[in-house]
Parts: C-alpha cells; sequence; structure tokens
C-alpha cells in the first residue's frame, strides 16, 4: 500500500477496543491507596475520632490544614477523649495530597478518599470545614455539590493504614490494628506488600519463611534474632530447615 | 447534447406562471430551509468528525452535551459567541470585522446551487428541491469559493500580526495553485454534460436526453452514467484539490498551529473566530455536496417501488435520502483522510499542485475532450467500428498524453538545478 497504508490503519482501529472510558458516566477502577480529598472518620458509635491535637497541621508541608482543639463538654462529649477538634479546616487550593496528616494522626481521624474531580469556582468553597470534612451518619463522605462522586470512591477511606503492619512492624501485617469505622465497622487486614496471596490458615508460615529469605539474603543477623524472638511470641509454625 | 442547450433548462418551473406572493413565499421558505439545513449540517459534520476521528484513535471523543455528544458543536458555539472580541491595535478594523463573514456569506451561496432533492408541487407550484437553479451554476461555485479565498486573505492581511499575514500568503498561494486543477477537473465533467446548470448535470447523469425534469430513477443502468464512471480520474482529482480549496487536512497549512500559531485565525477570538470555522465546514460539506452533483448524480437513486411513483415519498423523501447517504459516505471520506494523512510541507503541496496535480488534470481533460469529439462527430475509421474507433482514439490520446507530461517534466528544473538557477542572481 505505501503511503495509503494510513488508510487501512485507521480504518482498522475503528474495530478496536477503545483504551478511555465514557468518563464522566463511567470511571475506571482507582489505585488502591490513592490520595484524594480527605474525610474525618468517626468511631462505630457516633463520636468523632478527631482528638484536636494538631499534629496533621503540625506535619503538614503545604501548611493548608488548620486546627483548633477544645475540651469535650462533659454532658455531651463530642469525641471519646479529653477533647476534640472545635475547628478543622483544610485549603484545597494548597493541598498537594502527600498524605502526610493520614501518617501522623494517632487516632486514624483523618483519611482520603479517592476523590480527585472536585471543581470548585470560588475560593471559599476550596476551603473545606469539619461541616464538608466530616463523614455523615452513615459514615459516607458529604457529597459538595461541586464534587463528582460516582461508584465507590468513599468505599475505602482508609486503605493506606491497613496496607501497611502498625508500627512499621513487619510481623504484625495481616493484623488489625485499628479502630472500627461508623457504618463500616472494623476493617479487614489487607493482602500485604510482603505476601504474595492471602491465606489466613497459611499466612503467618509464608510470612515467616518470606522474611527468612530476605533475612538470608541481606544476611542481617540482628533481623533473624528478632524474627526468632517474634516467632516464639506469635506462636508461628517453624518453617522446615530454616534454622 | 445541443437539445438540452436549447430548452429553458436553468429555470426552475416555479417562476414559469409568473412571479405571485406565494411564489415568493415558497422561496424565502426555501432560503430559510436550505440555510437552516446547512447550519445543521455543520453542526452535525463536526460532532461526525469528532467521533468517527475519536473511534480511529480508540477513544470515545465528545459525549456529554446531549445523547452521544451530539450537542457539542452547539456548546462550543454558544460558549464562543458569549466570549469577549478582542481587536488587535494594529489591525485594520473595519476589513477585519469584515473578513469572517466575507469567509461565511459565499460558503453559504455556493450550496444554494445544489440539488438536494427531486421535482415537488407546493401550494400548487412545480419546484426543485433546490434553491437556485442558475444557468451558469458551476460558475457561480468556481466564483464563490473565489470570494471566499478574499476571507483568508483579508483576515490575515487585516490583523496587523505576522504570523496571520504568513498565514494568509500561504492561503492565496495554496488557493490559486489548487484553483486550476480544480476548474480543470469540473471541466472534464462540463465536457461531458454540455451545460453549466447543477439540475441539468444531475438529471444527465440519470438519463441522457430528454427535458430536463427531477432527478427520477430510471434503474440501474444509469449508475453507468454516473460521471464517475465516465471520468474517474477527474473525480479523484475534484476530491483532492477539493480539500486543498478548503484548507482541509492535510493541506491545512493555511492555519498550521505548529508552524503558524492558528494561521490567519489567531487574532480572531469569540463568535468571528466561530464564524471562520462556521465557513470552513460549510465548505467542506458544500464541496462534498458538489461532488455528490457532479459526479455521484446527486439526489438520484432507486425508488420505493411499492409506493406511487410521484407519492410524496417517493417525490420528497427518497431523492434527499440518496442525496444525503452520498453526502455522508464523500463526508466520511475527508474525516478518513484527516486521520490518516500528516499535514504536506509547504514544498510538497506547491509540488504536488503545481508539477503533478494540474498536468494531470489537464492531460485527462484532453483524453476526455478527445472521446467526446470521436463520439459526437461519430468517428469509425477503425474498420467502420465506432467502439473500436473511440478505444484507440482514447489509447492514442493517453499516449500522446503521457509524452506531453514526460516533456514537461523533463523541462522542469530539479531541486539541484533551482540551486544553480539562483546562483546566477
Amino acid at each position: 500500500m505505501g503511503a495509503l497504508s494510513g488508510f487501512r490503519i485507521t480504518l482498522q482501529q475503528m474495530f478496536r477496543p477503545r483504551v478511555t472510558t465514557d468518563y464522566p458516566n463511567e470511571k475506571r477502577d482507582k489505585p488502591e491507596r490513592q490520595h484524594g480529598r480527605h474525610v474525618l472518620n468517626r468511631y462505630e458509635d457516633g463520636m468523632e475520632k478527631c482528638i484536636g491535637c494538631e499534629l496533621c497541621a503540625g506535619v503538614c508541608p503545604a501548611r493548608c490544614i488548620y486546627v483548633r482543639g477544645a475540651d469535650n463538654p462533659p454532658d455531651a462529649p463530642v469525641s471519646p477523649g479529653e477533647r476534640y477538634g472545635f475547628v478543622y479546616e483544610i485549603n484545597y487550593l494548597r493541598c498537594i495530597h502527600c498524605d502526610m496528616c493520614v501518617e501522623a494522626c494517632p487516632t486514624e481521624a483523618i483519611t482520603e478518599s479517592k476523590l480527585f474531580e472536585f471543581s470548585f469556582v470560588n475560593r471559599e468553597d476550596a476551603i473545606y470545614t469539619k461541616r464538608e470534612l466530616l463523614v455523615d451518619d452513615d459514615g459516607r463522605a458529604r457529597r459538595q455539590p461541586w464534587e463528582l462522586w460516582l461508584g465507590g470512591e468513599d468505599d475505602e477511606t482508609s486503605a493506606w493504614m491497613r496496607a501497611t503492619a502498625p508500627s512499621g512492624n513487619a510481623a504484625y501485617e495481616g493484623k488489625v490494628g485499628w479502630s472500627g469505622e461508623l457504618g463500616f465497622g472494623v476493617r479487614e487486614a489487607e493482602l500485604g506488600q510482603t505476601a504474595t496471596f492471602w491465606d489466613e490458615s497459611k499466612a503467618a508460615e509464608d510470612l515467616h519463611t518470606t522474611l527468612l529469605e530476605s533475612a538470608d539474603h541481606h544476611e542481617r543477623d540482628h533481623e533473624r534474632e528478632a524474627l526468632a524472638d517474634t516467632e516464639d511470641e506469635t506462636g508461628a509454625p517453624h518453617g522446615g530447615g530454616h534454622r | 447534447m445541443s437539445a438540452l442547450l436549447r430548452g429553458p433548462l436553468a429555470v426552475d418551473p416555479l417562476f414559469l406562471g409568473g412571479i405571485d406572493w406565494t411564489v415568493f413565499l415558497i422561496v424565502v421558505v426555501k432560503t430559510i430551509v436550505v440555510f437552516a439545513l446547512l447550519l445543521l449540517s455543520v453542526l452535525f459534520y463536526i460532532w461526525f468528525l469528532r467521533k468517527v476521528i475519536a473511534d480511529m484513535q480508540n477513544r470515545v471523543g465528545p459525549n456529554n452535551a446531549g445523547k452521544f455528544g451530539i450537542l457539542q458543536t452547539l456548546a462550543d458555539g454558544i460558549k464562543l459567541f458569549f466570549k469577549e472580541q478582542s481587536i488587535p491595535d494594529g489591525a485594520e478594523k473595519p476589513i477585519f470585522r469584515l473578513a469572517p463573514y466575507l469567509a461565511l456569506i459565499p460558503a453559504f451561496i455556493a450550496f444554494s446551487i445544489v440539488p438536494i432533492g427531486g421535482v415537488v408541487t407546493v401550494a400548487g407550484h412545480v419546484t426543485y428541491v433546490q434553491l437556485v437553479d442558475v444557468p451558469i451554476g458551476i460558475l457561480v461555485l468556481l466564483a464563490m469559493s473565489g470570494v471566499g479565498l478574499y476571507g483568508v486573505m483579508l483576515a490575515g492581511w487585516s490583523s496587523g500580526s505576522k504570523y496571520p499575514l504568513l498565514g494568509s500568503v500561504r492561503a492565496s498561494a495554496q488557493l490559486l495553485s489548487y484553483e486550476a486543477a480544480f476548474g480543470l477537473s469540473i471541466l472534464a465533467v462540463l465536457i461531458q454534460s454540455g451545460t453549466l446548470s447543477t439540475r441539468a448535470i444531475v438529471q444527465h447523469q440519470v438519463w441522457s436526453g430528454g427535458v430536463v425534469a427531477g432527478a427520477q430513477w430510471h434503474g440501474w443502468s444509469t449508475l453507468g452514467q454516473w460521471f464517475i464512471v465516465a471520468t474517474p480520474i477527474a473525480f479523484v482529482i475534484f476530491l483532492v484539490s477539493a480539500i486543498a480549496e478548503t484548507n482541509h487536512p492535510p493541506f491545512d497549512l493555511v492555519e498550521a498551529e505548529q508552524e503558524l500559531v492558528g494561521g490567519f485565525l489567531t487574532e480572531y477570538t469569540g463568535i468571528r473566530f466561530a464564524i471562520f470555522f462556521l465557513a470552513e465546514f460549510m465548505n467542506v460539506i458544500t464541496m462534498s455536496a458538489i461532488a455528490v452533483t457532479l459526479f455521484l448524480g446527486g439526489p438520484a437513486g432507486p425508488g420505493l417501488g411499492f409506493l406511487a411513483r410521484n407519492g410524496w415519498v417517493n417525490a420528497w423523501i427518497v431523492p434527499v435520502f440518496w442525496f444525503m447517504a452520498k453526502l455522508l459516505l464523500l463526508l466520511f471520506g475527508t474525516v478518513w483522510i484527516r486521520a490518516s494523512v500528516p499535514r504536506l510541507r509547504y514544498d510538497q503541496l506547491m509540488n504536488f499542485g503545481w508539477k503533478y496535480l494540474i498536468e494531470l488534470a489537464f492531460l485527462w481533460l484532453m483524453v476526455t475532450a478527445v472521446i467526446r469529439v470521436a463520439d459526437d462527430q461519430q468517428w469509425d475509421f477503425v474498420n467502420g467500428n465506432r467502439g473500436l474507433t473511440i478505444f484507440v482514439v482514447t489509447v492514442a490520446a493517453g499516449v500522446g498524453a503521457a509524452l506531453v507530461y514526460g516533456v514537461l517534466m523533463l523541462c522542469i528544473p530539479r531541486g539541484d538545478e533551482l540551486a544553480s538557477i539562483e546562483e546566477w542572481d
């Protein structure tokens, strides 16, 4: 065909499947731990998780979070602790969605949903206050008119926490180390980063083997020793030949 | 064909019984309907273009305004309508304002000569489904495509800015170059039909001989009388040069974004910008409609045999349907070309136009003319056989044409020779 082969190619492509989706009506699945618009979570009994400690505001590299804590009213406490987040504001003109606030939060109060399609048209809307950020009575994000929610973008707002082991200790991977959420209860532990598949009965064994191999590979004796200690504590079966 | 020329061929039967209020109203309504039709076609065509190109690039394309995004063009138009219109300080302001309309109005006038349907009776008056059937129909087309060039040229010149000026210089050079091949390819058809009237050209393809009437279908055998069969090369040349005339890709050097920002459009904003685009797409539709008229038998096509031959379905709907179907086919072709062929470089454009297309059009015209004369004069000097004579004459004309072309090609300096010519200066 020579110079005219382009015509054949374009015609062929008409019958190939499309790589884009019917976007505003149909969204592509997002990465499991995408950083999107924040939500302020609540416990299963409806209490707010935020204790007004301002760690998120302190760690925020963009300085977009403004928090003021206050003492809980004794007759009608807002959060289970001593104090609660009296003011909580995030300025989305500055937020870079780095998720450091989520990492800093001691009570898992602030987490991120997967929503990134929120195109406010004035600066007031850009500053989300507690009224917008706090989840509603079903534990769902409060949907603002300028946000394009579709599908399960607020189903798993705390995915980051469940992806890594509590306190960075890999041996706790797969164990529940977080509190329940309003509307969802205590979430199951997720497939970890070291396991290739998840099977409750074999998980501990697999984990142990993987970690030992990893330790062998790096020839780090102190890791082995630490592992030997945790073995006894957790009662994980010994992998044969790995002594 | 002389019989055709003598008859009252280019007069719409609407005017035969004198002009009264009804006739006047019919003309006004026709004008409005054709204008609306053309505008709607542009809306549809831009949507169609974007959807088909999206398909060819494995995308979805516009999908949000209206069902399947069909109102996307309308939304764009409304947006542009409400945008600020700026005029540069260095602009020639009256001409800057005038230029968009110089592009738009000829585009519309050129469409008015296109026969869209057959012959119908409205309020006791017999008339064509066509805005006007002027005796010099095709000349109107050529004149209007020439005037349309002024819109582009003056837009670039009056902007008082560099890139628009470059764009308009390109426009004038390109449109002048391709106007020649364009006219020659039309001439091949005119030699066959012996008339300039678009309605008569269509009629000739449907049924040669007899009076000019509607585009009544006379059986599948008339397919052979479509001029695409008689002069296929003229059809190809027409398509190529029409695409160049309308600044459609791959000949859109006038507004080559990568080289000229927006070409002659650079300084235009808002509704004036929209008008230029409207005119450009109107031109594409008009040229496709003219191609249908000249080469594909216009509104001719088989009717519904089980219905009355002159009933309203066969008189109104069927011819318009066939016209639209052929038009859509050609429009798909333009989109296909747009998606497949990269833009030509400027020297490629000029080489292609001057060294190949015009020569080819000329030589094909010569061959057509020889066949025409052989047919008209009833030559039979080869064994007294007319068919054989025409064949021999055609081959001889073809060989002669190829020889002339070869000599021409030898005379044209090559690139390195051009360089040495420049050194002489």
